[in-house]
């Protein structure tokens, strides 16, 4: 009776790991740079080029990051959401117009409406490099002190959001206030 | 192909420049051949995050001709490949590497298909022996015993 089990065994333990294997995405990586401080960059505005943004003029508040392109299909998709997100003022987006031609980014902030507060421009994907960005859209929850807390690889429809990213902001507010 | 359809990819072609994309700069290889070498070498060991089954050297995507350039970038100002594998890693991580390294949680990667060859083998040899135990020695009877005696003799005579 044994010898004939032992293969069915093999089978569904085989089974139950291609099964869950179909579930999982490869191309989510877990980023390494949760809980390391946010890169620091010093990049020209989107909307205006005269001026810089860097990572420390966000320092003392959550913030998001989130990188975006006019070319990059899944950033439209969560586009009108980010606008509601922003709307919502839980906490502010900003942009990293990732390997975009300005104007071409300027029409689609145009046509679909502007959710962040400021976009810094990332011409050559320099900084790409350094958040260790792989594919727009990109977000990234980065806390009071720089440091980063959470990453989400793909458009922020709003499951993502109240599951996933909203959670670590409300809990990253609650801890710095109690400070 | 038909006249339409053809008429319709020419449009596409035509059309192609005026459509966004990702900007790109042009990849400049370096006028040093040995950077070009070292960076050859290098990319061959690490892996292309957009098309993960491709290494940095093969893949034509954007983010990987970035890489490139950054790799080039490093080199000319004389870091050593392990300080750019470490630049990398520390924002990739090791999944850039086409290489898994060594650690307790490759163990299984590494060593696992050797684990289960070992098993193999255990398996394979307990199971001859278990079949070489069931043969059990059956004594020649006398009856045997002169038959095995004619045929020897018989085949005696027929060599002489």
């Amino acid at each position: 009776m044994l010898r004939y089990l032992i293969p069915l065994v093999l089978f569904l333990v085989l089974a139950v790991f291609l099964a869950i294997g179909l579930t999982r995405d490869p191309h989510e990586l877990k980023s390494v740079l949760i809980n390391k401080a946010a890169p620091e960059f010093r990049l020209p505005q989107l909307k205006a080029a005269d001026k810089t943004i860097s990572t420390g003029d966000m320092r003392g508040k959550v913030w998001l990051l989130n990188v975006w392109a006019s070319w990059c299909v899944a950033c439209r998709d969560e586009h009108p959401y980010l606008i509601e997100y922003a709307k919502s003022g839980v906490v502010p987006i900003y942009g990293l117009n990732y390997k975009d031609r300005r104007e071409d980014a300027l029409a689609t902030l145009d046509e679909l409406g502007d959710p962040y507060t400021v976009s810094a421009v990332d011409f050559d994907g320099r900084t790409g490099i350094d958040f260790g960005v792989y594919g727009a859209p990109e977000t990234y929850v980065i806390d009071q002190g720089g440091t980063i807390r959470f990453k989400y690889v793909g458009p922020i429809m709003p499951d993502v959001w109240k599951e996933k990213i909203l959670p670590v902001v409300q809990e990253l507010n609650r801890q710095g206030a109690g400070k | 192909m038909s006249r339409l359809r053809l008429l319709a990819l020419l449009l596409i072609c035509l059309l192609a420049p005026f459509a966004k994309a990702q900007v790109q700069e042009e990849e400049v290889p370096s006028d040093d051949p040995v950077i070009e070498q070292r960076l050859t070498n290098l990319s061959k060991e690490l892996r292309c995050l957009q098309c993960q089954n491709q290494t940095l050297a093969d893949s034509p995507a954007g983010l990987a001709a970035d890489l490139r350039r950054e790799i080039r970038v490093q080199m000319k100002a004389g870091k050593s490949d392990q300080e750019i594998i470490a630049f990398l890693t520390q924002r990739y991580g090791q999944f850039i590497l086409y290489r898994p390294r060594v650690t307790p949680l490759t163990y299984l990667l590494w060593f696992g298909p050797f684990v289960l060859l070992l098993g193999g083998l255990l398996i394979l040899f307990r199971y001859i022996k278990q079949r070489r135990d069931q043969i059990t020695e059956q004594p020649l009877t006398a009856e045997d015993r002169r038959r095995a005696e004619e045929m020897l003799a018989s085949s005696r005579k027929e060599t002489a």
